[in-house]
């Protein structure tokens, strides 16, 4: 390895040596593309020293850059952006170990929203060599006047868990602020650190400035095979899974034995509930008395730093968790992850996996548990994904309209700019490489007055153009307000949950003192009325009421069964990859053997009650049950676009007069109840079913629906606080902010009416086409159905419709004729006057 | 659907101290026996009130509160119609009135007597808004002013913009209301940007010591929840 080291100063080799080290190949590849001044994507399995990779030619430049320059005035060299604060702060930690130990003249600090204001300014005044930050402070500081002298000798930025960043519309905003950074320091070059994803090209594109038109710049690629092939299996139990449900309270003591026999153990869970619900049974189970800790995102923060502590000190045996803990950090050493309920997607499920045995060249031991019958399909389908490294990350984004928005305001407050100018750099960010000029003097119309039809507010203006043809902010209480908004992570309005204290003096009242437990959404607590019991914080409260923004809760006596189903949070679709695949499993026969005995009993049955659909086939079922006829539908398009189908059929049931009722969906497919005959009507009409599920229902019905849907609104919200529309609402703000705000449902109705193509609602619509009601997917599905329905009138419920059918009374019913709620309320005013 | 409009009830009949009220789904008041029309909270121009410290909400607001008002105007066509305060979001608000609303104003208030109530968003009016500016005014029994005085006997009154929320079985809605208890009577705000304050708020209590009746303004008509049926945020 004497040529590997040959490429590395003396110092670092005998760094290297000291601690009984190699370079990595890939590490020592990095550090050649860097010399050579090559832009590169690095895809490594997590424990292949990826965070080493890319920072070592950064270490070694500034190594030979030598300690005379020390006392000089320094810029900045180096630039770090992971996802998460708590990361940037875990990296820098990491880097200093080397720092230190080779003595190198290299100042390394962070930015976050936790660094003081004195350091903040000072950072700009004396930068360090490196700084590691988020996204966020990223836009903050290049909307910064000084942004052209801080950057502008920047030579790398080094973007961590970057599959992870492109997803969303964080994503959207570093691409554009990756863009101003080529544009103030031309010499820059970029290393994006990722894990396994379907198409590293779009990985590639987003590095790199692209050119325009037709053209495609890649930086270049580096890829580390993973190590030995993971050791994943289902679990299987000799009793009878359910038919539906997400709890797996058969499989506890099962997962308990594996946590007893490792010596450190992650449960991954998809939702808080099962988070909730999967710690109150382990330690129901403990005899042991095994430190198993819980961790998910509406707990205390300095209750989830306990837990994190705790692990990275190795003083857990367990941690039940959700997707908080999906990125980044080093837990040290885990030597099983166990993954509780449906994997939803293959390359999720592998990064999870990832988690265990951090040393690459050993196997990673996992195991997937699934809670209901359909989930053994779902399961079986990732362990062949993950057998065959398929991978299902989602497609590259199309840059959102409102982050848009948003930059174009940052980069006023930056420097004064033409509109040409800004146009090109934009559209050298992939994302936004086909940005039109028309939307993009829309977003620039939005951002100085609004951009409305009707020029009211041309006296206000944010930015104006000036006479020498330039576009600037107005003033500095704009510069402010643009500091006060930026990011785009919309958080659901959180309330905090507080224990209330019982005084003996007054019994039965509950006073709000006492400790906060966590966090839950502002619209989970809308729907609690007092005496509800819910499971919080691994325990059972009753909700006694809200008081000011805080819900205060009282700890039941043991034994109390939560009343409340769920709260939303931490709710993944289905991939399309792993649908397809359970598709394939369910109708191929020969791929039955491959299932517990359990599973292919059920399915025998289903295909002597009903049929077994084939791969591209819809099963419509249809069935008549106490007074009520059901449709059932199993699309396995998950449960977003399965809720908006049911929303749509619902519609037109109602238009052919046959009463619907009510619906429920799964990730799987969806049941609709009707007081009208549809198997009837059916039988009348042939073509009532292809008419029924015809593609025009994304036409005129989603356009009503839209209208009034609550899912649509919360979108619209997001957008607008994005864009800045409207400012965001501050934690204690609430109470006195009430007067100078507006609601956005008021201002989504107005506009929608008046102005249905405005730039916004066109950002709204983009995000309902993939969000909460994924529009795109059922587009597809309608597409991929259309002459392949398959209706089966029967006299009863069939093996398959029973599993959707036990969501009912489970799930929430979803209606947004909420006039429906008055009518009763007002009956129960009638009851009451007349009894 | 034709049909379903035929039955729909816009309307809901209380009685307000002896009076006959007729609560409109608008949120407006029709007063027959007085041919009055009372509306409250219109807060023209809160759009542009809020564009001038930078919030760019869509300047549809005023046209659109107008054509709620205009609609119950020309379906009652009344004598008089009193606007019961925050009839502007701000005093610069009849300023900023763009020439088409100012044009739909003047038709609306054409051939009736017209009141402005002030109210703490617009303590003065200019003369050239058209119409009679008053504190507060006595139609028969009932006293007609912006904020409700606690303690006050037979009044209607707006300012607190009443909302109620109604929860059943996990799902919510949260509409826009008349309160009163057959003496007293709040109205909702009739403001396009008019946000509201639930009903089961503090600030309603001491107006009604013993309870109310809340009528909320659903899509297709009026619907009368007991408070005790009504939820708090």
């Amino acid at each position: 390895m004497s040529k590997a080291f040959a490429s590395l100063p003396p110092v670092f080799r005998q760094w290297f040596e000291s601690r009984g080290w190699e370079p990595r190949k890939h590490q020592l590849q990095l550090l050649k593309k860097a010399q050579s001044g090559r832009s590169v994507l690095l895809v490594a399995p997590t424990g292949a020293g990826k965070t080493l990779a890319g920072f070592l030619p950064s270490l070694v430049e500034l190594a030979d850059r030598g300690g005379s320059k020390l006392k000089e005035k320094r810029s900045l060299h180096t630039l770090y952006i992971s996802p998460l604060k708590a990361l940037a702060t875990d990296v820098a930690r990491n880097l200093e170990t080397p720092v230190r130990e080779m003595e190198l003249p290299i100042r390394v600090e962070t930015r976050t929203g936790d660094t003081p204001s004195h350091k903040r300014a000072r950072q700009i005044e004396r930068p360090p060599d490196i700084l590691l930050t988020t996204p966020e402070q990223l836009a903050l500081l290049l909307a910064h006047r000084e942004a052209g002298e801080l950057f502008k000798d920047l030579r790398r930025v080094v973007l961590d868990e970057l599959h992870s960043l492109v997803t969303s519309k964080r994503g959207d905003l570093l691409s554009l602020d990756l863009a101003r950074l080529y544009r103030i320091a031309p010499q820059l070059t970029a290393v994006g650190l990722s894990a396994t994803v379907r198409e590293p090209d779009d990985l590639r594109r987003y590095l790199v400035p692209q050119a325009g038109e037709g053209e495609s710049n890649l930086a270049d690629l580096v890829v580390v095979q993973g190590g030995a092939k993971p050791d994943i299996r289902m679990m299987e139990l000799d009793e009878r899974l359910p038919l539906a449900g997400h709890t797996a309270s058969m499989s506890m003591p099962a997962i308990y034995d594996l946590i007893r026999q490792n010596k450190t153990t992650l449960v991954f869970v998809n939702t808080r509930l099962q988070a909730e619900y999967t710690f109150q049974e382990m330690w129901k189970l403990n005899d042991d008395g095994l430190p198993i800790a819980l961790h998910h995102g509406s707990l205390d923060v300095s209750q989830r730093r306990r837990v994190e502590d705790a692990m990275i000190a190795g003083k857990l045996k367990a941690v039940v968790c959700t997707a908080t803990l999906d990125l980044g950090i080093d837990w040290g050493d885990v030597d099983l992850v166990v993954n509780v309920g449906a994997p939803k997607g293959a390359s999720r499920i592998m990064q999870r996996i990832g988690r265990s045995n951090h040393r690459m060249d050993e196997p990673s031991k996992a195991y997937l548990v699934p809670a209901n019958r359909f989930e053994i399909l779902e399961c079986r389908a990732a362990l062949d994904a993950v057998h065959e490294a398929a991978q299902d990350t989602p497609d590259a984004r199309v840059g959102a309209l409102d982050v848009l928005c948003q930059h174009i305001l940052g980069m006023a407050c930056a420097d004064p700019f033409r509109l040409e100018d800004l146009y090109e750099e934009i559209r050298s960010a992939a994302p936004y490489a086909n940005l039109t000029w028309e939307d993009f003097e829309a977003a620039v119309a939005f951002v100085a007055t609004g951009g409305y039809a009707l020029r009211a507010y041309e006296r206000f203006a944010k930015i104006v153009k000036g006479p020498d043809g330039l576009w600037r902010v107005r003033d500095a209480r704009v510069a402010q307000q643009y500091r006060l908004n930026v990011g785009t992570i919309i958080e659901a309005t959180m309330i905090k949950v507080r224990v209330g204290s019982k005084p003996r003096a007054k019994p039965g009242a509950v006073l709000p003192r006492g400790r906060i437990l966590g966090e839950i959404e502002e619209y989970f607590a809308e729907t609690l009325t007092p005496g509800d019991t819910f499971l919080f914080a691994g325990e059972v409260l009753r909700f006694e009421g809200i008081h000011e923004d805080e819900a205060i809760a009282s700890r039941t006596s043991a034994g109390t069964e939560p009343k409340i189903p769920a709260y939303d949070g931490g709710k993944f679709p289905l991939s399309t990859f792993l649908a397809a695949r359970v598709r394939e499993i369910l109708a191929d026969s020969f791929e039955w053997d491959r299932l517990p005995p359990q599973m292919t009993e059920w399915l025998l049955q289903q295909r002597r009650r009903s049929v077994v659909p084939g791969p591209r086939d819809l099963l419509v079922e249809t069935f008549p049950r106490q007074n009520r006829f059901y449709l059932t539908c199993f699309p396995f398009e998950g449960r977003p676009a399965h809720q908006t189908l049911g929303m749509l059929l619902t519609r037109r049931l109602e238009r052919a007069g046959l009463k619907p009722l009510g619906y429920v969906a799964n990730d799987y497919g969806l049941a609709v109840y009707a007081s009208g005959d549809i198997a009837g009507r059916a039988a009348r009409n042939p073509d009532f079913m292809d008419d029924l599920f015809s593609e025009d229902m994304l036409g005129d019905d989603l356009e009503d629906w839209l209208a009034e849907s609550a899912l649509m609104k919360r979108t619209f919200r997001q957008c607008a606080v994005i864009a800045g529309l409207i400012e965001r609402r501050f934690p204690g703000q609430e109470k006195t902010g009430r007067q100078v705000t507006v609601s956005t449902d008021l201002v989504y109705d107005v506009l929608r009416k008046h102005e249905p193509d405005h730039v916004l609602l066109r950002a709204a619509r983009a995000d309902a086409a993939t969000g909460l009601l994924d529009v795109r997917r059922l587009g597809m599905l309608l597409q991929r159905i259309r002459g392949r329905i398959i209706h089966k009138p029967l006299d009863r419920v069939s093996p398959l419709s029973v599993s959707v059918m036990l969501e009912i009374g489970r799930e929430r019913v979803y209606s947004d004729n909420a006039d429906e709620i008055l009518a009763e309320a007002e009956a129960a005013l009638l009851d009451e006057a007349l009894a | 659907m034709t049909a379903l409009l035929k039955n729909k009830q816009t309307t809901s009949e209380i009685d307000l101290s002896g009076r006959t009220a007729v609560l409109d789904l608008t949120g407006g008041m029709y007063l027959p026996e007085d041919d009055t029309l009372l509306v409250a909270d219109l807060h023209f121009e809160k759009g542009s009130s809020f564009a001038r410290r930078g919030m760019m909400l869509p300047p549809y607001d005023t046209r659109e509160t107008l054509s709620a008002l205009s609609d119950a105007v020309f379906r009652y066509d009344p004598r008089m119609v009193i606007a019961l305060g925050d009839s502007f979001h701000d005093i610069g608000g009849p300023d900023r009135l763009g020439d088409e609303e100012r044009a739909t104003l003047t038709q609306v208030q054409a051939g009736r007597d017209w009141i402005w109530v002030t109210g703490n968003h617009d303590r003065t009016l200019p003369d050239s808004i058209g119409g009679q500016v008053v504190e507060e005014m006595a139609l028969g029994p009932l006293t007609l002013r912006h904020e409700p005085m606690e303690g006050a006997q037979t009044e209607i009154a707006g300012h607190l913009h009443p909302v109620g929320k109604v929860v059943m079985r996990g799902r919510s809605t949260r509409r826009r209301c008349f309160l009163t208890d057959g003496s007293r009577c709040i109205m909702p705000a009739l403001g396009a940007y008019a946000g509201g304050l639930n009903a089961c708020d503090a600030a309603f209590k001491p107006l009604f010591p013993k309870g109310f009746t809340a009528h909320l303004i659903g899509q297709e008509r009026i619907y009368a929840i007991a408070k005790a049926m009504l939820c708090r945020d």
